[in-house]
């Protein structure tokens, strides 16, 4: 998924708007090939406006923030507002860490904006650590994209190079692992840890990297933070709806012409991303919306969702961190969540006992069903049960959202599962799968269960 | 002098080789239970918390009983065992390197009980790091109860002492046969350490404590000595 | 001023004994995990919850203030 293909067609607008202000805002002149430099950047964008902050105040752009009704980016949509009030007025010089960590893999919004319009992004870091306060920020991006690696390195050498005082700006590169880009996770690696989350409290807005306040915010957070400061609030509401203003950007894979990342007006349905992307080249199964921590929908519902919060919740989903995938109907349900299902078992990162073993056992019976080994046992029931051992009981939300991710898939292929349970694999349960999900897993092949050798721990590994 | 000695062995005498003998025996419960882990099996008449309590009372416990060893030893008027002599090593003129030992394991066994009091101050890693000194206190209060003690020879302090280091040995072997730790060198240390000490004692005792004249080569003061041929207990001092 | 009770989920390591120690808001999953109920404490039960922090071997177990809770 190159930023070429998203260059195509990045209005997924509802046609009946014709009059509402164009797409692309983020996306904007998105270069093909390599990051778009700091001079293009300002002759697009403008130069970077200035907020003069007293000392000991929180900036004047938060107010800014709050009336724009921004919400972070990255899966947890907690208001960009408050999160900065909050570090601003806690005790200690703040950081802003800027996080491109991105390691749910079916998203890849945040490397694009890495790799290709990293300076936007940059404005918003250096924007935000302003209005907080913060004399020093740090990009942290995912190791393996070395592209994204590379376009922001070359932007902070440009920054660097210009004699504006500013903050000290890193970049540093974080293990490619799914739980890394949590929160608190990117704290302890920062501070020397490994990526894996940490008991809260206290969380990072007041004591986070080197117990000083800080900022973590999602990439696509603080690019649009950064438009907000050059074209107010009042712009950024002109798109989206009144409980969910704004663009957004998501990631669309699956059986479409041109799978890749689009920037959508919040609240545009399911159906105008598709045809932006060119149709459906394939029938649609199902549709994840959230990534791995997300919902299954089935297909004959794909048609009326529209992406947003409120459309969204009535089947149990959020967009998450902006990705929707479609199954195609060539792949089976049921083996897909059984290699997802094993996959979010083994990216846990075995610090929590009910993690652990509830991910595992979950994993154990999807792939049963799957098989059709489980005999007279009312599996769903197990399932079920498993789930409600597994919530809340971890210190992040990684055994939740596998949890939500297994429940909503069975929901979804109702019949699918049972008839596995009943007669064992289909014609469609064969490797490689479809779901995006990266190489090192152990793929689940239809007839043998591998065993895949998951340490019953009584302890599991700090 | 003569005359005192003629007298025959003072209580304290007694009261620092029992004491000495139970502080052995308590260390040596505290660390079976420590090694095996005991919390994580219960049976209904032994939850875990009462094991637990009881690995913390047995440690103690066995502080209480090595302070009274410490003190009769000090006042014991007999062998010159100042209170230093119990916290610095090695510098006493009596069987300077045995009674060395004792107060090596003492300074262990000091650091590890404030440590476990201060537990909720210091925090876990902490903790458990200096908790880890147990495993070197408890072969070296061994050897200093062959070294140092006069009863050796005697019997029943040697019966209670192999019955003491089978005990930790079978408890090193449990642990080690069912997984852990999971790192396999440290399993590999753990066995080997155990089998080393135990191979050094059989190779030693005979030769050492339970040979002849073992007073006089473990350092015991020439000044003492003579009493051993006229004393009325037999074996030396 | 109530108090709560609250595990540390990376701290635990299913040694079990705050199940022992205060069943009334503490039981054990079949994994050897607590399941612990975050209701607030009624006054007679604190002294029990502060014995079973203190017999955690891992301090994975807290009592908490109310007033100290965001």
């Amino acid at each position: 998924m190159s930023a070429a293909q998203s260059t195509a067609a990045q209005n997924a607008q509802d046609p009946l708007d014709a009059d509402v202000p164009a797409l692309p805002r983020l996306l904007a002149d998105i270069p093909e090939e390599g990051p778009m430099s700091l001079r293009e950047h300002l002759e697009l964008r403008g130069e970077l406006p200035r907020f003069e902050r007293r000392r000991r105040e929180e900036g004047p752009l938060i107010a800014t923030i709050e009336r724009a009704g921004l919400t972070g980016r990255g899966g947890a949509g907690f208001p960009t507002a408050a999160k900065m009030r909050a570090v601003a007025h806690a005790r200690g010089r703040a950081i802003v860490v800027v996080n491109i960590a991105e390691g749910e893999p079916a998203s890849m919004k945040d490397r694009t904006l890495a790799q290709a319009l990293p300076h936007v992004v940059l404005d918003g870091a250096e924007l935000a650590a302003e209005a907080v306060g913060a004399d020093e920020v740090i990009v942290c991006v995912c190791e393996s994209a070395s592209a994204s690696v590379g376009g922001v390195a070359a932007a902070l050498e440009e920054r660097a190079a210009r004699s504006r005082s500013r903050p000290r700006a890193q970049l540093v590169t974080v293990p490619a692992t799914y739980v890394a880009g949590q929160e608190s996770a990117l704290v302890n690696f920062l501070d020397g840890g490994p990526a894996f989350p940490t008991f809260a409290p206290p969380r990072p807005f007041e004591a986070g990297v080197r117990r000083r306040p800080t900022l973590v915010s999602n990439a696509e957070t603080l690019a649009h933070l950064a438009l907000i400061a050059r074209h107010g609030s009042a712009w950024f509401r002109e798109l989206g709806t009144p409980s969910e203003p704004g663009s957004a950007l998501v990631t669309l894979s699956g059986p479409v012409t041109r799978p890749g990342v689009y920037e959508i007006e919040c609240g545009a349905s399911l159906r105008s991303l598709i045809e932006a992307a060119g149709g459906t080249t394939a029938r649609i199964r199902g549709a994840l919306i959230g990534g791995y921590a997300g919902t299954w929908i089935a297909g004959e519902l794909v048609g009326g969702i529209a992406l947003s919060r409120e459309h969204l919740a009535p089947h149990g989903a959020t967009l998450g961190a902006g990705v929707v995938l479609l199954l195609s109907e060539h792949a089976c349900p049921v083996a897909e969540t059984a290699r997802a299902a094993r996959w979010l078992a083994e990216e846990s990162s075995r610090q929590c006992g009910p993690c652990v073993h509830g991910l595992d056992a979950i994993a154990s019976t999807i792939e049963q069903i799957a098989v059709g080994e489980t005999g007279q046992r009312r599996v769903l029931a197990d399932l079920g049960s498993v789930a409600s051992l597994v919530r809340r009981r971890g210190a992040c939300g990684h055994p939740d959202g596998a949890v939500g991710f297994v429940l909503s898939a069975v929901e979804a292929f109702a019949s699918d599962f049972t008839d596995h349970a009943r007669h064992g694999r289909c014609d469609a349960c064969l490797p490689p799968g479809e779901l995006p999900l990266p190489e090192h897993v152990r793929v689940y092949r239809a007839g043998e269960r591998e065993d895949l050798g998951v340490r019953r721990l009584a302890r599991p590994r700090r | 002098m003569s005359a005192l000695a003629a007298a025959g062995p003072s209580t304290y005498w007694y009261l620092t080789r029992s004491t000495g003998a139970v502080a052995l025996l308590l260390l040596t419960l505290a660390v079976v239970l420590g090694i095996l882990d005991v919390r994580r099996v219960s049976t209904p008449r032994w939850p875990r918390f009462v094991v637990d309590s009881l690995h913390r009372n047995a440690s103690l416990l066995a502080m209480a009983f090595l302070a009274m060893h410490v003190l009769t030893s000090v006042l014991d008027s007999f062998a010159p065992i100042s209170l230093a002599d119990a916290f610095v090593p090695f510098a006493g003129s009596y069987r300077p390197l045995w009674l060395g030992l004792g107060a090596v394991a003492l300074d262990l066994l000091v650091a590890v009980t404030i440590t476990s009091v201060l537990r909720q101050r210091l925090g876990y890693g902490s903790w458990r790091a200096i908790h880890w000194l147990t495993y070197a206190s408890w072969p070296i209060a061994l050897l200093h109860s062959f070294g140092t003690g006069s009863d050796v020879k005697g019997g029943w302090l040697l019966a209670l002492s192999v019955a003491c280091l089978l005990a930790v040995l079978a408890a090193v072997l449990v642990r080690v046969l069912s997984g852990w730790p999971a790192n396999l060198r440290v399993r590999g240390a753990a066995l080997g350490g155990a089998g080393l000490f135990s191979i050094f004692l059989i190779l030693w005792l005979p030769g050492g404590p339970l040979g002849s004249e073992w007073a006089r080569r473990s350092g015991t003061p020439a000044s003492l000595l003579h009493h051993a041929s006229t004393g009325s207990q037999g074996s030396a001092r | 001023m109530s108090h709560r009770v609250r595990v540390n989920p990376i701290a635990c390591e299913a040694h079990g004994m705050c199940a022992e120690l205060l069943p009334e808001r503490i039981t054990l999953d079949e994994w050897g995990y607590p399941i612990v109920d975050e209701q607030p404490l009624p006054p007679a039960l604190v002294d029990h919850a502060r014995r079973a922090a203190q017999a955690c071997p891992t301090f994975a177990l807290l009592v908490e203030r109310e007033d100290k809770r965001r």
